[in-house]
């Protein structure tokens, strides 16, 4: 029972816990690597990156974040492990579903096979941008809305997706939903509900 | 599984001459990612040293004069479907650059790293094969032009050197189609590798087809064209083609195989069938 009350007390969670266990077998493999690569390998010129961690300034959702990062981590390492924005899911991890799209500079991109050196100094937009405090972003309520969603794995990249759709196309038309998330597999197939919330927000009711 | 990463080492590159330098020291290029990115994923990329080439800006852009339509080797799959004078002279590219895989991978697959892949199965090269493209070349010594027919020289070969970039694309632009035809075969219409697809232009008046240009993707090592089906169709009263027989050639050209997305006999059929419906357009347009 002693021991119960304790664990609870340090308010565990599965998340944090995870994590602290990958730190741990990360750092065993940092031991047998440290001889060979200890400094960056910048050299004297700032946009050569070399071998090692680079520091570099991310501009995600309107907040700076600097962070040093070695050059083959992905922009979705970066968002889910270093920043903690973990709403950016990864499931195939290999740009053949959609759900780690994000915005960068205006398009989306596939987080999770963008490098995340290629994203530095650019604008990084995520889901856990859109809602204001509690407020939802009208697309977030419109999803909420039509039920577009079941399992909800894929809809943080389903709605960065439509999202860069009404960026650039405020009225769009069903095709254009239908083409703009394409590239976002949902497998419980909300497809339809998707498509009808992205024409309410678009201000015409979805056929 | 994933690759072990402390095997890779990545550099980005300031300029194409920092690249080049740096790949002449057999350092292998990366641009865009949506190959590499997946062969890395699944521990399939050879371990070593890589130069990041996205942000080099003497391969970016789409550059038009009186002849050419000259395309960076980084322009994406978005930036060619969104051009105005690829979209009027060269639709097949724009078709192409649409289904290749989705928006989020047409932001940022480009059209160099597609040819560099060498994939047979690639949705772009058909569509350069029509349009008589040709590839400027560079290394840290000089550069050549390929004709893009000529590029490919066996599965996954091609007339590139470790230490070489393709730097454009070229498309002439005094060759014009009266009719363009573009379509991919999959097993669904985004995010899926094609198990075909055909590229087509033709020019023909009431009486004869003129010239007429075929390449097909994922029916041989490489993509081809078919210059004997080509030759076939040309110069003869419509009257005197027997589309059978066009077909029967065709089989000739290509030596499709069974592999994970599809099978050597579905593929022949696909491969006659869109040959049918190409002709088929060119005849229709003919009545209109």
């Amino acid at each position: 029972m002693e021991e119960k009350k304790n664990l609870s007390q340090k308010e565990i969670s599965r998340r944090s816990f995870l994590k602290g266990a990958g730190i741990a077998s990360v750092g065993a493999v940092i031991a047998t690597t440290a001889s060979v690569d200890i400094k960056a390998d910048t050299k004297n010129d700032s946009d050569v990156i070399g071998k090692n961690g680079i520091s570099c300034e991310f501009d995600v959702n309107g907040k700076k974040y600097a962070q040093k990062v070695p050059p083959r981590t992905t922009l979705a390492e970066l968002l889910r492990e270093d920043l903690n924005l973990t709403g950016t899911k990864v499931v195939c991890d290999r740009g053949a579903c959609g759900a780690c799209t994000v915005i960068v500079d205006g398009k989306s991109v596939c987080s999770c096979m963008t490098l995340a050196i290629d994203s530095a100094g650019k604008k990084i937009e995520t889901i856990e941008g859109l809602a204001n405090g509690d407020e939802l972003h009208p697309l977030q309520e419109a999803f909420v809305n039509h039920d577009a969603l079941q399992c909800g794995f894929c809809t943080p990249g389903m709605v960065m997706s439509c999202k860069n759709l009404l960026d650039h196309n405020a009225q769009p038309t069903l095709p254009e939903v239908r083409k703009a998330v394409s590239g976002n597999l949902c497998r419980c197939g909300t497809y339809p509900h998707v498509f009808k919330a992205v024409m309410d927000v678009s201000g015409k009711k979805g056929e | 599984m994933r690759a072990y990463l402390p095997k890779y080492n990545l550099t980005t590159a300031k300029s194409l001459e920092h690249a080049l330098q740096m790949m002449n020291d057999s350092k292998r290029p990366i641009a865009g990612g949506t190959d590499l990115m997946v062969l890395f994923d699944m521990g399939n990329l050879p371990p070593g040293d890589y130069v990041n080439i996205h942000r080099i800006p003497d391969l970016q852009g789409i550059e038009v004069n009186d002849d050419y339509v000259e395309i960076g080797a980084l322009t994406t799959y978005s930036q060619l479907r969104q051009h105005e004078i690829i979209q009027q002279e060269f639709p097949c590219i724009c078709e192409a650059a649409k289904v290749t895989g989705g928006v989020a991978i047409q932001n940022r697959g480009t059209i160099g790293g597609n040819i560099a892949n060498a994939s047979p199965a690639a949705d772009t090269p058909p569509a350069l094969l029509v349009y008589d493209a040709d590839l400027k070349i560079v290394s840290a010594t000089g550069e050549k032009i390929v004709a893009y027919e000529n590029f490919h020289t066996g599965y996954k070969q091609m007339q590139l050197a470790k230490n070489e970039l393709i730097q454009r694309i070229r498309l002439p632009r005094k060759n014009k189609h009266n009719l363009h035809y573009y379509r991919k075969v999959g097993t669904r219409k985004a995010q899926a590798i094609s198990k075909l697809c055909m590229a087509g232009v033709a020019n023909f008046t009431p009486e004869k087809i003129v010239q007429i240009k075929i390449a097909l993707a994922s029916v041989a090592p490489t993509v081809i064209r078919c210059k004997k089906t080509e030759a076939y169709f040309c110069e003869k009263q419509y009257a005197q083609i027997d589309i059978c027989e066009a077909k029967r050639i065709l089989q000739t050209e290509i030596a499709a195989i069974d592999d994970l997305r599809s099978t050597k006999e579905y593929r022949i059929q696909v491969a006659c069938n869109l040959i049918q419906e190409f002709f088929d357009l060119i005849t229709e347009e003919n009545n209109e």
